[in-house]
């Protein structure tokens, strides 16, 4: 096996944000009927997280999983673990329609952080969703666009916040952070 | 800018996070068909200036078809539903009449 590597290999830079490729992130897809108790039983067994509200993050003591769309969670966790998670999970979905697979090397995960409101700033600067607090809250899953590429991204808490990409498009996203946050760029909306 | 409230996710998707997926509510007519009904099925379509109700894709979130009743001359939006029904639910028809009393579309009024 080779020697796993992350998108942009842990870079970070400072604006008036800082950003940083939070590197290796172990994160699985898992499909199926979220509606079911014996599909909500079957990730429960293996992840200690109950199934997400809508749009919402469910934290187990290791494990987190984030409602991507109705019929689709995404499980983060240790890298390492991703493909264990991946085994254990078919084995106790078997029977049920399901899709589980590890996106962990297909995806890139950046964080960005700052103070006040300056993360909403640099980040409403590149998607067309709506960041007001009210309307995007700390703990909520928004699956939009940076720029021209598709994104998760979810306020950790108004200081932080984590976007998850596409690996082929980690350089892209990064570049645009560092762009969308240079000094003297802020805009004062929020 | 048209603003669209995705039915599965509940978020309020800006016109670019969507992909526009024509009209809404034909009926598909395929091998067997007469010519005249595969004919309309392929190729006539509605144009109204006004009430319209059309398909969406939430391409950049949840990826789900879903409906849209809208006003083609001045973007407001009547309201959003499942993918899954042939034709407009009763709530989104009375939003419609209530704004454009006597609107009509195809065979639905
Ligand atoms: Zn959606």
């Amino acid at each position: 096996m080779s020697e796993a590597v992350s998108a942009v290999q842990g870079a970070s830079a400072s604006g008036f944000v800082d950003v940083a490729e939070a590197g290796l992130v172990g994160m699985v897809t898992i499909r199926g009927d979220l509606g079911d108790s014996d599909f909500a039983h079957a990730v429960w067994s293996v992840t200690h997280c109950g199934l997400p509200k809508k749009r919402g993050i469910a934290a187990g003591e290791s494990d987190q999983l984030l409602w991507m769309s109705p019929d689709e969670l995404l499980l983060v966790c240790a890298h390492e673990e991703a493909e264990a998670r991946v085994q254990a999970l078919s084995a106790a979905l078997s029977g049920q329609h399901h899709l589980v697979v590890n996106v962990s090397d297909a995806r890139a995960v950046f964080r960005v952080s700052g103070s006040g409101s300056a993360v909403r700033e640099a980040m409403a600067k590149v998607t067309p969703a709506d960041l007001r607090p009210r309307i995007l809250g700390v703990g909520e899953v928004r699956r939009t666009r940076m720029a021209q590429v598709p994104a998760a991204i979810c306020f950790d808490g108004e200081d932080q916040a984590t976007i998850v990409c596409f690996r082929s498009v980690g350089t892209y996203v990064f570049d645009l952070l560092v762009r969308s946050s240079k000094p003297g760029s802020e805009v004062g909306h929020f | 800018m048209l603003i669209l409230k995705c039915p599965y996710c509940g978020v309020a998707c800006d016109e670019t996070e969507l992909h526009a997926g024509g009209e809404a509510h034909l009926t598909r007519h395929g091998p067997g068909s007469s010519d005249a009904d595969f004919e309309e099925y392929l190729f006539m379509r509605e144009n109204p200036r006004g009430v319209h109700f059309e398909r969406w894709r939430h391409v950049y979130g949840c990826g789900k078809w879903f409906h849209a009743a809208r006003d083609t001359a001045t973007l407001e939006v009547f309201g959003t539903y499942s993918a899954q029904v042939a034709e407009p639910p009763k709530d989104v028809r009375a939003a419609i009449t209530a704004k454009v009393p006597g609107w009509r579309w195809r065979d639905l009024s």
